[in-house]
Protein backbone atom coordinates (compact mmCIF):
# COMPACT_ATOMS: atom_id res chain seq x y z
CA UNK A 1 0.00 0.00 0.00
CA UNK A 2 1.06 3.57 -0.90
CA UNK A 3 0.10 6.08 1.42
CA UNK A 4 -2.40 9.32 0.30
CA UNK A 5 0.96 11.56 0.29
CA UNK A 6 3.18 9.50 -2.28
CA UNK A 7 0.05 8.59 -4.34
CA UNK A 8 -1.13 12.26 -4.00
CA UNK A 9 2.64 13.27 -5.36
CA UNK A 10 2.59 10.89 -8.12
CA UNK A 11 -0.95 12.15 -9.38
CA UNK A 12 0.42 15.99 -9.39
CA UNK A 13 3.90 14.70 -10.74
CA UNK A 14 1.54 12.95 -13.56
CA UNK A 15 0.46 16.05 -14.83
CA UNK A 16 3.38 17.28 -15.48
CA UNK A 17 3.70 14.54 -17.98
CA UNK A 18 0.76 15.97 -20.12
CA UNK A 19 2.54 18.94 -21.70
CA UNK A 20 4.78 16.21 -23.62
CA UNK A 21 1.90 13.94 -24.24
CA UNK A 22 -0.09 16.68 -25.76
CA UNK A 23 2.77 18.12 -27.71
CA UNK A 24 5.07 15.17 -28.58
CA UNK A 25 2.52 12.93 -29.98
CA UNK A 26 2.22 15.23 -33.23
CA UNK A 27 -0.55 13.01 -35.37
CA UNK A 28 -2.83 14.58 -32.39
CA UNK A 29 -2.84 18.10 -34.19
CA UNK A 30 -1.25 17.81 -37.57
CA UNK A 31 -4.15 18.92 -38.99
CA UNK A 32 -5.94 22.69 -40.18
CA UNK A 33 -9.31 22.29 -39.21
CA UNK A 34 -11.25 23.83 -36.70
CA UNK A 35 -9.45 26.91 -37.25
CA UNK A 36 -9.69 29.43 -34.68
CA UNK A 37 -10.19 33.21 -36.22
CA UNK A 38 -8.62 32.33 -39.32
CA UNK A 39 -5.67 30.32 -38.27
CA UNK A 40 -5.54 27.00 -38.60
CA UNK A 41 -5.78 23.90 -36.17
CA UNK A 42 -2.26 23.27 -35.69
CA UNK A 43 -1.23 26.58 -34.77
CA UNK A 44 -3.67 27.70 -32.23
CA UNK A 45 -3.55 24.42 -30.61
CA UNK A 46 0.19 24.58 -29.76
CA UNK A 47 -0.14 28.07 -28.58
CA UNK A 48 -2.93 27.14 -26.42
CA UNK A 49 -0.52 24.75 -25.04
CA UNK A 50 1.77 27.81 -23.29
CA UNK A 51 -0.97 29.03 -20.73
CA UNK A 52 -2.06 25.37 -19.94
CA UNK A 53 0.94 24.25 -19.38
CA UNK A 54 1.96 27.55 -17.04
CA UNK A 55 -0.94 26.78 -15.34
CA UNK A 56 -0.19 23.35 -14.51
CA UNK A 57 2.64 24.12 -13.36
CA UNK A 58 1.38 25.97 -11.15
CA UNK A 59 -1.04 23.76 -9.79
CA UNK A 60 1.38 21.55 -9.12
CA UNK A 61 4.01 23.94 -7.29
CA UNK A 62 1.07 25.57 -5.30
CA UNK A 63 -0.27 22.07 -4.65
CA UNK A 64 2.64 20.24 -4.61
CA UNK A 65 5.14 18.77 -1.32
CA UNK A 66 7.68 21.52 -2.28
CA UNK A 67 5.50 24.40 -1.58
CA UNK B 1 21.88 44.32 -48.92
CA UNK B 2 22.45 42.03 -51.93
CA UNK B 3 21.16 41.21 -55.14
CA UNK B 4 19.35 38.42 -54.35
CA UNK B 5 17.02 40.25 -52.82
CA UNK B 6 14.07 42.82 -53.56
CA UNK B 7 10.63 43.81 -52.10
CA UNK B 8 12.07 45.68 -49.12
CA UNK B 9 13.33 49.93 -49.64
CA UNK B 10 16.28 51.18 -48.40
CA UNK B 11 16.91 52.22 -44.78
CA UNK B 12 18.06 55.80 -44.45
CA UNK B 13 19.48 58.22 -41.93
CA UNK B 14 16.22 58.26 -39.22
CA UNK B 15 16.41 54.44 -38.99
CA UNK B 16 20.38 54.16 -38.56
CA UNK B 17 20.23 57.36 -36.29
CA UNK B 18 17.17 55.46 -33.87
CA UNK B 19 19.77 52.23 -34.18
CA UNK B 20 22.62 53.74 -32.86
CA UNK B 21 20.82 55.75 -29.85
CA UNK B 22 18.88 52.72 -28.82
CA UNK B 23 22.52 50.41 -29.21
CA UNK B 24 24.32 52.96 -27.31
CA UNK B 25 22.25 53.45 -24.54
CA UNK B 26 21.96 50.25 -23.68
CA UNK B 27 26.03 49.84 -24.11
CA UNK B 28 26.69 52.41 -22.01
CA UNK B 29 23.84 51.41 -19.24
CA UNK B 30 25.24 47.65 -18.63
CA UNK B 31 28.88 48.92 -18.50
CA UNK B 32 28.59 51.57 -15.95
CA UNK B 33 26.26 49.39 -13.77
CA UNK B 34 28.36 48.97 -11.35
CA UNK B 35 28.69 52.48 -10.62
CA UNK B 36 25.10 53.57 -10.50
CA UNK B 37 23.74 50.70 -8.49
CA UNK B 38 22.93 51.58 -4.83
CA UNK B 39 24.17 48.78 -3.04
CA UNK B 40 27.21 46.65 -4.42
CA UNK B 41 28.28 44.03 -1.85
CA UNK B 42 32.09 43.33 -2.75
CA UNK B 43 31.83 43.75 -6.40
CA UNK B 44 35.51 42.73 -7.06
CA UNK B 45 34.26 38.97 -5.60
CA UNK B 46 33.68 36.32 -8.42
CA UNK B 47 30.70 34.78 -7.50
CA UNK B 48 29.28 38.65 -7.53
CA UNK B 49 30.67 39.13 -11.38
CA UNK B 50 29.63 35.65 -12.20
CA UNK B 51 26.68 35.05 -10.96
CA UNK B 52 25.67 37.98 -9.52
CA UNK B 53 26.11 37.25 -5.91
CA UNK B 54 23.07 34.38 -6.27
CA UNK B 55 20.76 37.29 -5.31
CA UNK B 56 18.23 37.80 -8.84
CA UNK B 57 15.04 37.80 -7.45
CA UNK B 58 11.87 36.79 -9.03
CA UNK B 59 11.34 39.34 -11.93
CA UNK B 60 15.25 39.82 -12.78
CA UNK B 61 15.49 36.47 -13.31
CA UNK B 62 12.48 36.33 -15.51
CA UNK B 63 14.11 38.57 -17.69
CA UNK B 64 17.97 38.18 -17.52
CA UNK B 65 16.52 33.95 -18.51
CA UNK B 66 14.49 35.11 -20.61
CA UNK B 67 16.73 36.95 -22.23
CA UNK B 68 19.15 34.98 -22.68
CA UNK B 69 17.57 31.87 -23.26
CA UNK B 70 15.20 33.75 -26.40
CA UNK B 71 18.45 35.28 -27.82
CA UNK B 72 18.54 37.17 -30.82
CA UNK B 73 19.53 34.54 -32.97
CA UNK B 74 16.09 33.40 -32.10
CA UNK B 75 14.59 36.31 -33.80
CA UNK B 76 16.02 35.53 -36.69
CA UNK B 77 16.76 32.15 -37.08
CA UNK B 78 13.05 30.82 -36.47
CA UNK B 79 11.21 32.61 -38.76
CA UNK B 80 14.06 31.98 -41.07
CA UNK B 81 13.46 28.03 -40.61
CA UNK B 82 9.38 28.97 -41.10
CA UNK B 83 10.22 31.12 -44.06
CA UNK B 84 12.28 28.29 -45.84
CA UNK B 85 9.87 25.13 -44.51
CA UNK B 86 6.41 26.19 -43.03
CA UNK B 87 4.32 24.54 -40.20
CA UNK B 88 8.01 22.71 -39.76
CA UNK B 89 9.31 25.82 -38.24
CA UNK B 90 7.17 25.82 -35.80
CA UNK B 91 8.68 23.19 -33.61
CA UNK B 92 10.22 25.64 -31.71
CA UNK B 93 7.17 26.42 -29.55
CA UNK B 94 6.54 22.88 -28.21
CA UNK B 95 10.21 22.70 -27.70
CA UNK B 96 10.33 26.03 -25.57
CA UNK B 97 6.80 24.89 -23.59
CA UNK B 98 7.86 21.47 -22.58
CA UNK B 99 10.92 22.90 -21.37
CA UNK B 100 9.37 24.45 -18.08
CA UNK B 101 7.74 21.20 -16.71
CA UNK B 102 11.56 20.01 -17.00
CA UNK B 103 12.95 23.26 -15.88
CA UNK B 104 10.26 22.61 -12.48
CA UNK B 105 11.47 19.47 -11.80
CA UNK B 106 15.19 19.65 -12.01
CA UNK B 107 16.47 23.20 -11.79
CA UNK B 108 15.28 23.66 -8.36
CA UNK B 109 17.15 20.83 -7.27
CA UNK B 110 20.16 21.80 -9.06
CA UNK B 111 20.11 25.33 -7.80
CA UNK B 112 20.11 23.86 -4.20
CA UNK B 113 22.92 21.60 -4.68
CA UNK B 114 24.62 24.57 -6.40
CA UNK B 115 24.51 26.96 -3.26
CA UNK B 116 24.97 24.78 -0.37
CA UNK B 117 28.09 22.99 -2.22
CA UNK B 118 29.47 26.85 -3.47
CA UNK B 119 29.04 25.37 -7.53
CA UNK B 120 28.53 27.45 -10.49
CA UNK B 121 28.89 25.28 -13.27
CA UNK B 122 27.64 21.88 -14.73
CA UNK B 123 30.85 20.50 -14.33
CA UNK B 124 31.55 21.79 -10.76
CA UNK B 125 28.18 19.84 -9.90
CA UNK B 126 29.14 16.68 -11.82
CA UNK B 127 32.49 16.84 -9.71
CA UNK B 128 30.41 17.20 -6.55
CA UNK B 129 28.45 14.14 -7.14
CA UNK B 130 30.92 11.62 -9.16
CA UNK B 131 34.59 12.56 -7.40
CA UNK B 132 36.24 12.20 -11.41
CA UNK B 133 38.12 15.19 -12.56
CA UNK B 134 38.14 12.84 -16.00
CA UNK B 135 34.28 13.38 -16.08
CA UNK B 136 34.81 16.63 -15.12
CA UNK B 137 37.07 17.96 -17.65
CA UNK B 138 34.20 16.41 -20.19
CA UNK B 139 31.45 18.11 -19.32
CA UNK B 140 33.62 21.47 -19.02
CA UNK B 141 34.93 20.73 -23.16
CA UNK B 142 31.06 19.85 -24.04
CA UNK B 143 30.11 23.40 -22.76
CA UNK B 144 33.00 25.22 -24.39
CA UNK B 145 32.23 23.61 -27.39
CA UNK B 146 28.43 24.04 -27.39
CA UNK B 147 28.83 27.53 -26.38
CA UNK B 148 31.43 29.08 -28.64
CA UNK B 149 29.61 28.83 -31.73
CA UNK B 150 26.70 29.70 -30.24
CA UNK B 151 28.08 33.48 -29.23
CA UNK B 152 29.25 33.55 -32.47
CA UNK B 153 26.00 33.59 -34.29
CA UNK B 154 24.83 35.85 -31.84
CA UNK B 155 27.59 38.40 -32.96
CA UNK B 156 26.40 37.29 -36.91
CA UNK B 157 22.76 38.29 -35.67
CA UNK B 158 24.23 42.10 -34.84
CA UNK B 159 25.79 42.01 -38.44
CA UNK B 160 22.60 40.94 -39.71
CA UNK B 161 21.00 44.45 -38.38
CA UNK B 162 23.45 46.52 -39.13
CA UNK B 163 24.21 44.98 -42.83
CA UNK B 164 20.38 45.61 -43.21
CA UNK B 165 20.91 49.25 -42.32
CA UNK B 166 23.23 49.36 -45.03
CA UNK B 167 26.64 50.00 -42.90
CA UNK B 168 29.55 48.20 -43.64
CA UNK B 169 29.96 44.52 -42.38
CA UNK B 170 32.99 43.97 -41.09
CA UNK B 171 33.92 47.41 -38.85
CA UNK B 172 30.25 47.43 -37.55
CA UNK B 173 30.71 43.80 -36.54
CA UNK B 174 34.29 44.98 -34.69
CA UNK B 175 31.57 47.73 -33.11
CA UNK B 176 29.92 45.08 -31.76
CA UNK B 177 32.10 43.21 -30.73
CA UNK B 178 34.21 46.12 -28.70
CA UNK B 179 31.07 47.05 -26.94
CA UNK B 180 30.21 43.55 -25.73
CA UNK B 181 33.64 43.24 -24.63
CA UNK B 182 33.68 46.44 -22.39
CA UNK B 183 30.36 45.63 -20.95
CA UNK B 184 30.57 42.20 -20.14
CA UNK B 185 34.21 43.30 -18.41
CA UNK B 186 33.12 46.27 -16.44
CA UNK B 187 29.43 44.76 -15.61
CA UNK B 188 29.44 40.72 -15.05
CA UNK B 189 26.46 39.15 -15.04
CA UNK B 190 24.45 42.66 -13.47
CA UNK B 191 24.77 43.83 -17.22
CA UNK B 192 22.71 41.78 -19.26
CA UNK B 193 20.60 41.29 -16.07
CA UNK B 194 19.84 45.16 -16.05
CA UNK B 195 20.16 45.38 -19.84
CA UNK B 196 17.55 42.40 -20.67
CA UNK B 197 14.46 44.43 -19.26
CA UNK B 198 15.90 47.35 -22.00
CA UNK B 199 15.81 44.17 -24.50
CA UNK B 200 13.00 42.20 -23.50
CA UNK B 201 10.60 45.63 -24.10
CA UNK B 202 11.76 46.41 -27.02
CA UNK B 203 11.51 42.99 -28.60
CA UNK B 204 8.13 43.22 -26.69
CA UNK B 205 6.94 46.11 -28.64
CA UNK B 206 8.58 45.61 -31.93
CA UNK B 207 6.83 41.88 -32.21
CA UNK B 208 3.91 43.33 -30.58
CA UNK B 209 3.88 45.88 -33.57
CA UNK B 210 5.07 43.14 -36.33
CA UNK B 211 1.68 41.03 -35.69
CA UNK B 212 -0.91 43.20 -35.71
CA UNK B 213 0.20 45.87 -37.99
CA UNK B 214 1.50 43.26 -40.66
CA UNK B 215 -1.88 41.12 -40.91
CA UNK B 216 -3.74 43.93 -41.03
CA UNK B 217 -1.97 45.09 -44.22
CA UNK B 218 -2.13 41.58 -45.68
CA UNK B 219 -5.92 41.44 -45.02
CA UNK B 220 -6.18 39.12 -41.55
CA UNK B 221 -4.42 36.45 -40.45
CA UNK B 222 -6.58 33.86 -42.68
CA UNK B 223 -5.49 35.27 -45.86
CA UNK B 224 -1.77 36.16 -44.71
CA UNK B 225 -1.23 32.17 -44.36
CA UNK B 226 -3.27 31.55 -47.49
CA UNK B 227 -0.97 33.77 -49.55
CA UNK B 228 1.79 32.07 -47.64
CA UNK B 229 1.07 28.69 -48.43
CA UNK B 230 0.78 29.40 -52.17
CA UNK B 231 5.05 30.05 -51.58
CA UNK B 232 5.75 26.92 -49.50
CA UNK B 233 5.74 22.84 -50.71
CA UNK B 234 2.09 21.85 -50.06
CA UNK B 235 1.04 19.16 -47.29
CA UNK B 236 -1.00 16.60 -47.89
CA UNK B 237 -5.04 18.09 -47.92
CA UNK B 238 -6.11 18.87 -43.95
CA UNK B 239 -2.23 18.40 -42.68
CA UNK B 240 0.32 20.90 -41.76
CA UNK B 241 3.21 19.10 -42.17
CA UNK B 242 4.02 16.59 -44.48
CA UNK B 243 4.30 12.80 -43.73
CA UNK B 244 8.01 12.70 -43.33
CA UNK B 245 7.99 15.52 -40.70
CA UNK B 246 6.18 14.53 -38.27
CA UNK B 247 8.75 12.30 -36.43
CA UNK B 248 11.44 15.07 -36.75
CA UNK B 249 9.05 17.66 -35.76
CA UNK B 250 8.59 15.71 -32.31
CA UNK B 251 12.24 14.42 -31.24
CA UNK B 252 13.77 17.73 -32.70
CA UNK B 253 11.40 19.32 -30.39
CA UNK B 254 12.32 16.87 -27.15
CA UNK B 255 16.02 17.21 -27.83
CA UNK B 256 16.09 20.89 -27.90
CA UNK B 257 14.33 20.74 -24.73
CA UNK B 258 16.16 18.34 -22.89
CA UNK B 259 19.50 20.08 -23.90
CA UNK B 260 18.27 23.96 -23.36
CA UNK B 261 18.93 24.02 -19.96
CA UNK B 262 22.41 22.38 -19.91
CA UNK B 263 23.97 25.11 -21.85
CA UNK B 264 26.85 27.42 -19.78
CA UNK B 265 24.25 30.48 -20.17
CA UNK B 266 21.00 29.24 -19.35
CA UNK B 267 22.47 27.14 -16.24
CA UNK B 268 24.17 30.39 -15.52
CA UNK B 269 21.00 32.29 -15.35
CA UNK B 270 19.76 30.00 -12.94
CA UNK B 271 21.68 29.68 -10.60
CA UNK B 272 22.32 33.48 -10.27
CA UNK B 273 18.40 32.90 -8.88
CA UNK B 274 17.98 34.16 -5.31
CA UNK B 275 16.48 30.66 -4.33
CA UNK B 276 14.71 27.61 -5.24
CA UNK B 277 10.77 29.33 -5.65
CA UNK B 278 12.52 32.06 -7.72
CA UNK B 279 12.93 29.48 -10.23
CA UNK B 280 9.46 27.50 -9.91
CA UNK B 281 7.76 31.06 -9.91
CA UNK B 282 9.77 31.08 -13.43
CA UNK B 283 8.54 28.33 -14.24
CA UNK B 284 5.42 29.23 -14.73
CA UNK B 285 5.98 32.76 -15.29
CA UNK B 286 8.59 31.86 -18.14
CA UNK B 287 6.21 30.73 -20.76
CA UNK B 288 4.94 34.26 -21.66
CA UNK B 289 8.19 34.18 -23.82
CA UNK B 290 7.03 31.09 -25.65
CA UNK B 291 3.94 33.02 -26.59
CA UNK B 292 5.88 35.87 -27.84
CA UNK B 293 8.13 33.03 -29.59
CA UNK B 294 5.38 31.48 -31.65
CA UNK B 295 4.33 34.92 -32.74
CA UNK B 296 7.74 35.60 -33.99
CA UNK B 297 7.60 32.19 -35.95
CA UNK B 298 4.83 33.70 -37.30
CA UNK B 299 6.57 36.57 -39.30
CA UNK B 300 7.99 34.31 -41.58
CA UNK B 301 5.04 33.04 -43.07
CA UNK B 302 4.37 36.95 -43.33
CA UNK B 303 7.43 37.80 -44.92
CA UNK B 304 6.11 34.65 -47.60
CA UNK B 305 2.31 36.89 -47.87
CA UNK B 306 4.51 40.76 -47.33
CA UNK B 307 5.90 39.69 -51.65
CA UNK B 308 9.32 38.93 -49.25
CA UNK B 309 12.06 37.40 -51.51
CA UNK B 310 15.13 36.61 -50.70
CA UNK B 311 17.91 33.36 -51.09
CA UNK B 312 18.95 34.60 -47.80
CA UNK B 313 16.61 33.26 -45.01
CA UNK B 314 18.61 35.18 -42.40
CA UNK B 315 17.77 38.37 -43.83
CA UNK B 316 14.04 37.74 -44.05
CA UNK B 317 12.93 39.39 -40.84
CA UNK B 318 15.32 42.89 -41.67
CA UNK B 319 13.39 42.99 -45.01
CA UNK B 320 10.11 42.28 -43.44
CA UNK B 321 10.70 45.54 -40.92
CA UNK B 322 12.17 47.48 -43.48
CA UNK B 323 9.06 47.00 -46.04
CA UNK B 324 6.33 46.66 -43.55
CA UNK B 325 7.21 49.75 -40.82
CA UNK B 326 8.47 53.48 -41.14
CA UNK B 327 12.22 53.77 -41.13
CA UNK B 328 12.49 55.05 -38.14
CA UNK B 329 10.62 52.26 -36.55
CA UNK B 330 12.32 49.84 -38.33
CA UNK B 331 16.14 51.10 -37.20
CA UNK B 332 14.22 50.45 -33.34
CA UNK B 333 13.70 47.03 -34.04
CA UNK B 334 16.98 46.30 -35.45
CA UNK B 335 17.94 47.90 -32.33
CA UNK B 336 15.93 45.42 -30.35
CA UNK B 337 17.55 42.48 -32.59
CA UNK B 338 21.23 44.15 -31.58
CA UNK B 339 20.75 44.55 -27.73
CA UNK B 340 19.17 41.17 -27.94
CA UNK B 341 22.14 40.08 -29.28
CA UNK B 342 24.36 41.33 -26.60
CA UNK B 343 22.52 39.83 -23.55
CA UNK B 344 22.90 36.18 -24.24
CA UNK B 345 26.18 37.19 -25.40
CA UNK B 346 27.41 38.22 -22.72
CA UNK B 347 25.89 35.29 -20.22
CA UNK B 348 27.45 33.02 -22.66
CA UNK B 349 30.82 34.30 -22.34
CA UNK B 350 30.70 34.47 -18.12
CA UNK B 351 29.33 30.89 -17.95
CA UNK B 352 31.88 29.76 -20.14
CA UNK B 353 34.61 31.74 -18.27
CA UNK B 354 33.49 30.10 -14.96
CA UNK B 355 33.68 26.75 -17.02
CA UNK B 356 37.26 27.89 -17.98
CA UNK B 357 38.35 29.16 -14.37
CA UNK B 358 36.61 26.92 -12.25
CA UNK B 359 36.97 23.22 -14.22
CA UNK B 360 39.47 23.23 -16.93
CA UNK B 361 42.45 25.62 -15.42
CA UNK B 362 41.48 25.78 -11.45
CA UNK B 363 45.10 26.79 -11.08
CA UNK B 364 44.26 30.33 -12.27
CA UNK B 365 43.01 31.14 -9.15
CA UNK B 366 39.26 31.73 -8.86
CA UNK B 367 40.01 35.75 -8.98
CA UNK B 368 37.86 38.28 -11.18
CA UNK B 369 40.58 39.23 -13.25
CA UNK B 370 40.79 35.35 -14.18
CA UNK B 371 36.92 35.49 -15.04
CA UNK B 372 37.35 38.90 -16.90
CA UNK B 373 40.50 37.38 -19.19
CA UNK B 374 39.20 34.08 -19.87
CA UNK B 375 35.43 36.03 -20.68
CA UNK B 376 37.29 37.73 -23.37
CA UNK B 377 39.23 35.40 -24.73
CA UNK B 378 35.97 33.00 -25.30
CA UNK B 379 34.70 36.47 -27.16
CA UNK B 380 38.00 36.81 -29.58
CA UNK B 381 37.67 32.84 -30.29
CA UNK B 382 33.65 33.43 -31.59
CA UNK B 383 34.76 36.76 -33.47
CA UNK B 384 37.23 34.53 -35.27
CA UNK B 385 35.15 31.88 -35.79
CA UNK B 386 32.76 34.76 -37.26
CA UNK B 387 35.64 36.56 -38.87
CA UNK B 388 37.87 33.92 -40.57
CA UNK B 389 35.43 30.99 -41.00
CA UNK B 390 32.05 31.59 -42.62
CA UNK B 391 28.75 32.06 -41.30
CA UNK B 392 27.93 28.38 -42.16
CA UNK B 393 30.84 27.11 -40.21
CA UNK B 394 29.11 28.76 -37.06
CA UNK B 395 25.59 27.64 -37.75
CA UNK B 396 27.07 23.98 -38.47
CA UNK B 397 28.77 24.03 -35.26
CA UNK B 398 26.27 25.33 -33.26
CA UNK B 399 24.04 22.26 -34.30
CA UNK B 400 26.16 19.78 -33.48
CA UNK B 401 27.04 21.93 -30.07
CA UNK B 402 23.20 21.27 -29.25
CA UNK B 403 24.31 17.36 -30.02
CA UNK B 404 27.45 17.79 -27.35
CA UNK B 405 25.36 19.60 -24.70
CA UNK B 406 22.91 17.18 -24.59
CA UNK B 407 25.39 14.14 -23.85
CA UNK B 408 26.11 15.76 -20.36
CA UNK B 409 22.32 15.27 -19.81
CA UNK B 410 23.04 11.65 -18.12
CA UNK B 411 25.81 13.02 -15.87
CA UNK B 412 24.13 16.20 -14.37
CA UNK B 413 20.53 15.51 -14.81
CA UNK B 414 20.17 11.58 -14.17
CA UNK B 415 23.55 12.12 -11.46
CA UNK B 416 20.27 13.66 -9.17
CA UNK B 417 18.70 10.39 -9.24
CA UNK B 418 20.19 7.86 -6.54
CA UNK B 419 21.64 5.45 -8.89
CA UNK B 420 24.75 3.79 -8.16
CA UNK B 421 26.60 4.77 -11.16
CA UNK B 422 30.65 6.02 -11.32
CA UNK B 423 32.00 8.45 -12.92
CA UNK B 424 34.02 6.25 -15.36
CA UNK B 425 30.68 4.54 -16.55
CA UNK B 426 29.41 7.97 -17.10
CA UNK B 427 32.51 9.02 -18.88
CA UNK B 428 32.08 5.76 -20.96
CA UNK B 429 28.47 6.92 -22.18
CA UNK B 430 29.69 10.95 -22.84
CA UNK B 431 32.31 9.78 -25.21
CA UNK B 432 30.39 7.05 -26.43
CA UNK B 433 27.41 9.39 -27.09
CA UNK B 434 29.40 12.51 -27.90
CA UNK B 435 31.50 10.42 -30.96
CA UNK B 436 28.79 8.18 -32.40
CA UNK B 437 26.57 11.41 -32.82
CA UNK B 438 29.02 13.57 -34.33
CA UNK B 439 30.10 10.85 -37.11
CA UNK B 440 26.50 10.36 -37.62
CA UNK B 441 25.67 13.99 -37.80
CA UNK B 442 28.70 14.67 -40.42
CA UNK B 443 28.14 11.34 -42.09
CA UNK B 444 23.80 13.08 -43.24
CA UNK B 445 25.68 16.19 -43.90
CA UNK B 446 25.39 18.07 -40.91
CA UNK B 447 21.79 17.86 -41.03
CA UNK B 448 19.68 17.34 -37.33
CA UNK B 449 17.97 14.34 -38.23
CA UNK B 450 19.31 10.54 -39.29
CA UNK B 451 16.89 8.02 -41.25
CA UNK B 452 16.54 5.03 -39.26
CA UNK B 453 15.21 1.51 -39.87
CA UNK B 454 11.91 0.88 -37.82
CA UNK B 455 10.75 -2.66 -39.19
CA UNK B 456 9.62 -1.56 -42.92
CA UNK B 457 9.42 2.19 -41.87
CA UNK B 458 11.90 4.46 -42.95
CA UNK B 459 11.95 7.58 -40.36
CA UNK B 460 13.91 10.35 -39.48
CA UNK B 461 15.00 10.97 -35.71
CA UNK B 462 16.92 13.92 -34.17
CA UNK B 463 20.53 12.57 -33.99
CA UNK B 464 21.07 14.15 -30.59
CA UNK B 465 18.35 11.48 -28.98
CA UNK B 466 20.04 8.69 -30.87
CA UNK B 467 23.26 9.60 -29.36
CA UNK B 468 21.68 10.18 -26.10
CA UNK B 469 19.94 6.54 -26.09
CA UNK B 470 23.47 4.45 -26.74
CA UNK B 471 25.16 7.45 -24.12
CA UNK B 472 22.40 6.47 -21.65
CA UNK B 473 22.78 2.45 -22.49
CA UNK B 474 26.45 2.50 -22.50
CA UNK B 475 26.14 3.74 -18.97
CA UNK B 476 24.28 1.24 -18.00
CA UNK B 477 26.07 -1.46 -19.43
CA UNK B 478 29.27 0.20 -18.19
CA UNK B 479 27.58 0.35 -14.58
CA UNK B 480 27.42 -3.45 -14.86
CA UNK B 481 30.96 -4.12 -16.09
CA UNK B 482 33.70 -4.90 -12.99
CA UNK B 483 36.30 -2.36 -14.30
CA UNK B 484 33.73 0.41 -14.63
CA UNK B 485 31.33 -0.27 -11.48
CA UNK B 486 30.80 1.86 -8.74
CA UNK B 487 33.40 0.49 -6.11
CA UNK B 488 32.52 2.97 -3.16
CA UNK B 489 29.40 3.25 -1.37
CA UNK B 490 28.41 6.83 -2.17
CA UNK B 491 26.03 6.43 -4.90
CA UNK B 492 24.00 10.64 -4.38
CA UNK B 493 25.67 13.59 -3.47
CA UNK B 494 27.98 13.78 -0.53
CA UNK B 495 25.24 15.97 1.62
CA UNK B 496 21.53 14.85 0.48
CA UNK B 497 19.16 17.80 -0.26
CA UNK B 498 15.90 16.20 0.80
Amino acid sequence: MTPPATRRRVWLLSLLLLPFAGLLWVPLYDRTTPALLGLPFFYWYQLLWVPVTAALVWIVWKRGPQA
Amino acid sequence: MNGASHGAPLPDTAARLVFVAFFAVTILAGSTVRWWRRRHPDASHAEEWSLGGRGFGTWVTWFLVGGDFYTAYTVIAVPALVYATGAFGFFALPYTVIVYPFVFLVMPVLWDIARRGGLATAADIVRARFDSRALELAITLSGLAAVMPYIALQLIGIRTVIEALGLPGEASLLVAFASLAVYTWLGGLHAPALTAFIKDIMIYIAVLAAVTIIPLHLGGYGAMLRSAAAHLPAPPPGHALAPGQVVPYATLALSSALAAFLYPHTLTGVLAAQSADTIRRNAVMLPAYTLLLGLIAMLGLMAHAAGIVTTHPSSVVPLLFLSVFPSWFAGFCFAAVAVGALVPAAVMAIGAASLVTRNLMPSLGGGVRASQVSALAIKIGALACVLWLNAQFAIDLQLLGGLWILQTFPALILGLLPWRVSGAAMLVGWAGGTAAGTLLCFADGLKPTHVVGLGAHQVACSTGLLALMLNIALVLVASALPITRLRTRGSAFPNPTR
